[in-house]
């Protein structure tokens, strides 16, 4: 278990004030001038050698990502965008870092943006966030007030300028570009890559886009080392990890974790084990609506780290865990998740558009024990046809929770068809 | 330049290039829907999907893939057609299936596509997804329930067309293509999202349920509506011209074609002139061609030969207006004027006249300056032209007059003449752009040349361009911009007052005797002396037809093997789609018949004949075409300082009427009804 000295988040649950002084007592802004100091170089190598990978879900390394952007300007701008759409079903993890730990994901930013050469950056932040939103703007105007934001920036002699956009609420603008494409003041519609916006982003400037957790992270890691945080953790999957614990628990939370942790010891050490206990269990999502579902068998032994989900062809994602007991239609929980896809969907390009409304409703007919072992294997195909033919990962996302049902839950399922006869001669089939 | 191998073929193609069009430069079709060559690249239909070596292993559209040096692609294996026989799926399960009674059938790049990669039968069991159409105006037919969301319509109107009036509203399977609030489509552009859009949901209003392509005669033509030379196909069906089409031409049209000359051609078969009529006790009645002949011999026998003159409309071709000419002379009439808005200037040289700079060479330009013209309403393709090269950056433009909006952005210099004072002694700021200008270019309207100080604006433009070192070896930055498509042919031909000669304006108000109007119906015919006889010769019964004593029924543009000189001064020849109606004829034979008649039978008896005596005597008519060189900077005649202070005013308050058979059309018609209700009023 992570020890509470290691935690880079000590005021997650809100025990303390989220305010500059209290912030501060707690290590933030510490020091910043001569982290930056350091240089870019320096800042990216040791972001590197620090393992981290990108909180907000695909698992990038960020020290490679920020490396990308381009040390000498042709005349561009550059940008860091910070994601905080944090839209996926089960996360919670950014809201409680904006609203209770503020002031790290603004000196993160200041840092970050430093390390890319970007003197500007803008959190997009969902929507629905709105007291969030409130309070992170409050928490910028503090550190403009302070002079940690603005020319000269916490006395580093790095002019960082830090804008809040509010989207409208649209989990498609979580994609980076169709984040991009919105803070634009367009549709949110992902871009095709490449380019990718390190080469052009945002305004078609080099842009890196980086999770909330992500940008949170890195003023501890450059106070702490790059080794303190490789340590923590599995190799290639180093460091803490922020867990959201949702569903059939009996203390569903948010909690700090090392990656690599059992999700069992997760779920009963931190979460208060399962409603009627570890055996009343039946399924788990590991990691936010998109990932494959894991069945009890697999979640008794599952280690909670990207390449570990990865194995089991499910994923860490954001690390959104939702346990479902025994209770539960999973079924029907996954043609929910299908019914959210098919919302979602942006309609842009065909497979996706067209697909995830076909998903939903082959889950709808197999949630009414309206289908056949055929329309099963249809619907199979369907995501296969879905997933890795889109622009963006969305195929992939709305695709495999029900690939993942298909792997962990199958004679669930097709107890659902065996006893269906389709209608005959009906007139509808006559047409 | 990147070389790569497709499907084995080694291909080399400039860096930047898209997988696509690599593999068109390798001869391999890739199917695709959002892709367009003068479009953005969307990347949204995904059925352009190809293999690419040593990537993921996933298909990539290769619409938006840049190409690189050593990449191997391969366009045909197991996850290609699994990939786009997926999509295609996809497309078909909320297609409607009512290709029986969908226009675009037969030349449906769905329904194409759909033979190689669809399924023999659908899989698909629940209800398709039904769409409202909403109207857009009286051009464009809308099934949106067939909208495969390629969104070209959207980039078409976007970019090319300049006027954002198209887009995708809700999101996911209920996206729908729509202009939000439902209006008529306000571009001039409109009907070529009908050529673009790849399925049956945008069909052409006026041609629905008309005819199957295959049922058509496709003949190539030239447009006739504006001075553009528009690149067009006829398709004809019996003695019926159904639709016109733009044909592919880098250097004129690329591959658009304004409104009016696409959908226009429902005027062809109405208020038409079939046979001839003669003027009787103040009354037309139908005569013979004898009897019409008889009547025009008298009549031109008796008049003295300087009182005998002809004017030639908008829409001739270069064979008629020679034969006229040519029979006029044999008369001992120098009467001759092809201007029949009444412009004088000097046409000494063709460079004073022509469109210099070419409608490719604007893409070259860096600075524009409008005097006196509307370029979206007078050559709308031409005006996409200059949005182009708008689009690339780097580029300013400004106007002098009073043209609407354009869609570019420019700078109003100012109304009337005085701004051309301040750009010449460059106390405007505008001047400072024009000299910081590598290759500027001025664009001439024509309406500045119809205007009583027409010479002087003529010389003053030519002034300018000169003074701002547009008129260079390699650069000729002086353009007159043409509206009528018979102007530069009859210019080149010397369709003008020769010696003595009277010009339009003197030979109005009892000038001539004998007028003989070949097509003329944009002058003043009111003008036109009460005892002066008028023989009309032309195709429409429109204004010029009811003053006419006699009336020889010519061809229409697409019943007539022609040759027409666009503003640019390229010769460009357009074939017969169909026969003119009646006893209508090909104006030339009509004129060759009468000046036997008459006594002084020309030497052609055919086309082929007539060709060779006009490529001989003039020319141009003969050689392949070449831009102008400018160095030649010897100014054209004219006051320049004698300008009119009266504000300078477009050609056109009304795009589409502008011409006997456009205002012969309903469907122009009904356009102005649903762009400007007023004029709609005041016309009936």
């Amino acid at each position: 278990m992570l020890k509470d000295s290691d935690r880079i988040y000590q005021n997650l649950y809100g025990q303390q004030d989220w305010r500059l002084p209290a912030a501060r007592v707690r290590g933030d802004w510490d020091g910043t001038a001569a982290i930056i100091a350091r240089g870019r170089d320096a800042l990216v190598e040791e972001m590197k050698a620090s393992g981290m990978r990108g909180r907000g879900g695909a698992g990038f390394p960020t020290g490679m990502k920020w490396s990308f952007m381009p040390k000498q300007s042709d005349g561009r701008p550059s940008y860091l965008v910070i994601n905080a759409d944090e839209s996926e079903p089960g996360t919670c993890k950014d809201r409680d870092i904006m609203r209770n730990e503020p002031h790290k994901l603004i000196e993160g930013a200041l840092i970050a943006g430093a390390a890319m050469g970007a003197n500007t950056a803008f959190i997009y932040i969902r929507g629905e966030y709105y007291n969030e939103a409130q309070r992170l703007q409050a928490a910028i105007d503090e550190a403009y007030e302070a002079g940690l934001l603005g020319k000269n920036a916490a006395n580093s002699g790095w002019d960082f300028d830090l804008i809040l956009h509010r989207g409208a609420g649209a989990y498609i603008c979580g994609e980076e570009s169709a984040l991009l494409e919105s803070l634009e003041g367009k549709k949110g519609m992902p871009r095709m890559k490449p380019p990718f916006p390190a080469a052009m982003g945002l305004y078609g400037c080099p842009t890196t886009v980086n999770n909330v957790e992500t940008i949170a992270g890195v003023p501890t890691i450059m106070r702490r080392g790059a080794a303190w945080f490789a340590g923590l953790g599995r190799p290639k999957n180093a460091g803490t990890k922020i867990f959201c614990i949702s569903g059939h628990v009996n203390n569903p939370c948010n909690v700090e974790e090392e990656l690599g942790i059992p999700l069992k010891d997760l779920i009963e050490k931190h979460a208060g084990g399962v409603r009627g206990g570890w055996d009343n269990l039946q399924a788990i999502i590991p990691g936010g609506a998109s990932m494959p579902i894991l069945n009890k068998e697999m979640a008794d032994v599952q280690l909670m780290d990207f390449d570990s989900l990865a194995a089991v062809k499910s994923g860490m994602g954001s690390g959104a865990i939702i346990v479902m007991d025994k209770s539960v239609d999973v079924v029907k929980a996954i043609w929910r998740l299908s019914k959210f896809f098919k919302h979602e969907s942006c309609g842009q390009c065909t497979p996706c558009r067209e697909g995830t409304g076909w998903m939903m409703r082959q889950m709808d007919r197999i949630v009414q024990n309206k289908a056949t072992l055929a329309d099963i294997a249809l619907l199979e195909q369907v995501t296969t046809q879905v997933a890795g033919h889109t622009i963006c990962a969305f195929g992939e996302a709305s695709s495999w929770p029900i690939q993942g049902l298909m792997r962990a839950f199958r004679p669930t399922v097709e107890a659902r068809a065996t006893d269906y006869q389709p209608p005959q001669n009906v007139a509808q089939a006559a047409e | 330049m990147a070389k790569l191998t497709i499907d084995g073929i080694e291909v080399e193609v400039p860096n930047g290039s898209s997988v696509i069009q690599a593999a068109e430069a390798a001869g391999i079709e890739i199917p695709r829907f959002c892709y367009h060559e003068r479009l953005s690249v969307a990347g949204n239909c995904r059925m352009c999907l190809v293999e690419i070596e040593k990537m993921p292993p996933k298909p990539v559209a290769s619409c938006g893939m840049p190409v690189a040096d050593g990449m191997v692609v391969h366009t045909d294996t197991e996850m290609v057609r699994k990939g786009r026989r997926g999509v295609m799926e996809f497309l078909l399960i909320n297609h409607p299936l009512d290709c029986p009674i969908c226009d675009q059938g037969g030349e449906c790049d769905l329904q194409d596509e759909a033979v190689s990669y669809g399924r023999d039968a659908s899989r698909y069991a629940e209800q398709k997804r039904a769409v409202s159409q909403p109207d857009w105006g009286p051009l464009v037919k809308t099934t949106m329930t067939r909208c495969i969301h390629c969104t070209r319509c959207v980039r078409f109107t976007t970019e090319v067309a300049g006027v954002a009036e198209i887009g995708g509203t809700y999101r996911g399977e209920n996206t729908q293509i729509s202009t939000y609030v439902e209006k008529a489509l306000s571009s001039e552009l409109s009907g070529n999202i009908i050529d673009l859009c790849p399925v049956g949901a945008l069909t052409s209003k006026p041609y629905a349920f008309t005819a199957r392509p295959w049922e058509l005669r496709k003949t190539d033509s030239v447009d006739v509506l504006d001075a553009l030379g528009t690149n067009i196909r006829v398709d004809a069906r019996g003695a019926e011209v159904l639709r016109i089409l733009p044909r592919l031409n880098d250097e004129v049209n690329e591959e658009w074609l304004g409104d009016k000359s696409r959908f226009a051609v429902d005027g062809l078969k109405r208020r038409r002139l079939d046979r001839p009529w003669l003027r009787e006790n103040g009354k037309l009645r139908a005569a013979s061609w004898e009897e019409a002949f008889a009547a025009i011999a008298s009549r031109i026998k008796a008049a003295a030969p300087e009182k005998i003159g002809a004017i030639a409309g908008d829409l001739c071709d270069a064979e008629s207006m020679l034969a006229l000419k040519e029979c006029l002379t044999a008369l001992g009439s120098a009467n001759l004027d092809c201007r029949q808005d009444g412009a004088v200037f000097d046409a000494s040289r063709r460079a004073f006249y022509l469109f210099n700079t070419t409608i490719a060479g604007i893409e070259e330009a860096d600075a524009l300056l409008i005097i006196g013209g509307n370029p979206r309403h007078e050559a709308p393709v031409l005006n996409a032209r200059i949005r182009k090269r708008w689009l690339a950056g780097g580029f300013a433009a400004g106007l002098v007059g009073e043209a609407g909006e354009l869609t570019y952005p420019v700078e109003r210099l100012g109304a009337g003449p005085e701004a051309l004072r301040a750009l010449a002694d460059g106390t405007h700021p505008f001047a400072e752009v024009l000299k910081a200008a590598q290759r500027p270019m001025i664009i001439l309207g024509a309406a500045a040349l119809a205007r009583p100080d027409g010479a002087a604006l003529h010389a003053a433009a030519w002034k300018l361009a000169a003074q701002y070192n547009a008129l260079r070896a390699d650069w000729h930055g002086f353009n007159v911009l043409h509206h009528a498509a018979a102007r530069v042919g009859g210019l080149d031909l010397g369709f003008l007052p020769g010696a003595g000669g009277k010009s339009t304006t003197a030979m109005l108000n009892g000038g001539v005797d004998v007028l003989w109007l070949l097509g003329a119906d944009e002058l003043d015919i009111k003008a036109i002396g009460a005892n002066t006889f008028v023989i009309y010769q032309g195709h429409h019964g429109d204004a010029g037809a009811a003053r006419a004593d006699v009336i020889l029924p010519g061809a229409a543009y697409t019943e007539k093997h022609g040759t027409y000189v666009n503003t640019e001064g390229r010769v460009q020849q357009g074939f017969a789609a169909v026969l003119p109606p009646g006893d209508a004829r090909e104006d030339w034979t009509i004129i060759r018949a009468l000046s036997a008649y008459l006594g002084h039978a020309l030497p052609y008896d055919t086309l082929e004949q007539l060709r060779t005596h006009l490529a001989a005597s003039y020319p141009v008519f003969g050689q392949p075409f070449a831009r102008l060189a400018g160095n030649d900077a010897t100014a054209p005649a004219g006051d320049g300082a004698a300008l009119a202070a009266a504000p300078l005013k477009p050609v056109y308050a009304n795009y589409y009427q502008t011409d006997v058979i456009s205002r012969a059309s309903p469907t122009m018609a009904a356009c102005v009804a649903a762009h400007s209700p007023a004029q709609a009023e005041a016309a009936e």
